[in-house]
């Protein structure tokens, strides 16, 4: 496989190495999830702050977007960061479900 | 506009240029990941708030079951470099080289699928069903069948375009815009896959 750059689809380059690098970083967060979740327990927002990292290293250079114009990323990442920051506002609700609970 | 790309494109004279300077095809593809990632939210956000709100939530995942997850984990990133492969391959126009990672990375999406099938065959055997099991809050089956079974319809859905792409990208009718298209839907999958190991598989472990 050639680890040089050659320009992508938006005529930036994008070297193979960076991809290795970004392979092995999200993998190795994926068992550092895991061994902490069994050792220590799993703690929601740790984990879900770990994905978070994984999910945009992923967007960013295996799926390119820090290579594509700056104005693609700004036109879908915050309205989805908007959308799923709105559905939050269920949590408090099921809080109170928890308190009414019949026994 | 020169006369070479009016040679090339004789609409382009007429067309306005992509606000976001990529393919229009790239660009659905952008929004539907967005809609298909809001998609998957909501259902997390439904499995949250009915683990948050139920007292008896069962943690039926064992240390085999964890494992298997990163065994699954470890699977679908390694298929995400492999399309990476096939994307590379194909703009350097090597197209044996774009077709034999595509159908590794479907192959991977295969093996994927088979593991999780094996895991969901397991917790059936258990006695686990969409609205019972033997643990506690009943609606542990709903969400967990729910939430990995749609994540496993798009892996097979990937595996079934992948393959059908590989295959007409030999045949010279795609280009590598087509597998580079593509393979933005795969790496989704994966993101998708980021969340559902922690919250679904992590958060249930058995202590």
């Amino acid at each position: 496989m050639n680890t040089t750059t050659t320009p992508n689809a938006s005529g930036k380059s994008n070297g193979m190495a960076t991809t290795y690098v970004v392979y092995v970083t999200i993998l190795a967060i994926a068992v550092y999830q895991v061994c902490f979740a069994m050792m220590a327990g799993p703690q929601p927002m740790l984990m879900l702050a770990l994905a978070i990292l994984q999910a945009s290293i992923a967007v960013m250079y295996f799926m390119h977007l820090a290579a594509e114009r700056q104005v693609l990323a700004l036109a879908l990442i915050p309205y989805t960061i908007f959308v799923l920051f709105m559905m939050n506002m269920i949590w408090s609700d099921s809080v109170r479900l928890l308190h009414m609970r019949p026994h | 506009m020169s006369q070479a790309n009016l040679a090339v494109d004789p609409h382009a004279a007429v067309m306005e240029e992509s606000p976001f300077a990529i393919p229009s095809s790239k660009l659905v593809m952008w929004l539907f990941i967005i809609s298909d990632a809001v998609t998957f939210g909501a259902f997390l956000f439904a499995y949250g708030y009915i683990r948050n709100a139920s007292t008896d939530w069962p943690t039926p995942f064992e240390h085999a079951s964890i494992w298997n997850a990163l065994l699954m984990t470890f699977i679908l990133v390694t298929s995400s470099l492999t399309i990476l492969f096939a994307v590379r391959a194909a703009q350097n126009d090597d197209r044996a080289g774009a077709f034999k990672w595509t159908l590794i990375t479907a192959g991977g999406g295969t093996l994927f699928a088979i593991l999780h099938l094996r895991e969901w065959s397991s917790l059936i055997g258990e006695g686990v069903r969409m609205f019972q099991n033997p643990w506690g809050a009943p609606m542990f089956g709903a969400t967990f069948f729910t939430i990995t079974g749609l994540h496993m319809l798009h892996v097979i859905g990937g595996v079934i375009a992948l393959t059908v792409v590989a295959l007409t990208y030999r045949a010279g009718r795609y280009s590598a815009k087509h597998i580079e298209i593509w393979s933005l839907y795969w790496h989704f999958v994966d993101i998708v896959w980021m969340f559902v190991v922690p919250m679904v598989y992590l958060l249930n472990m058995k202590r």
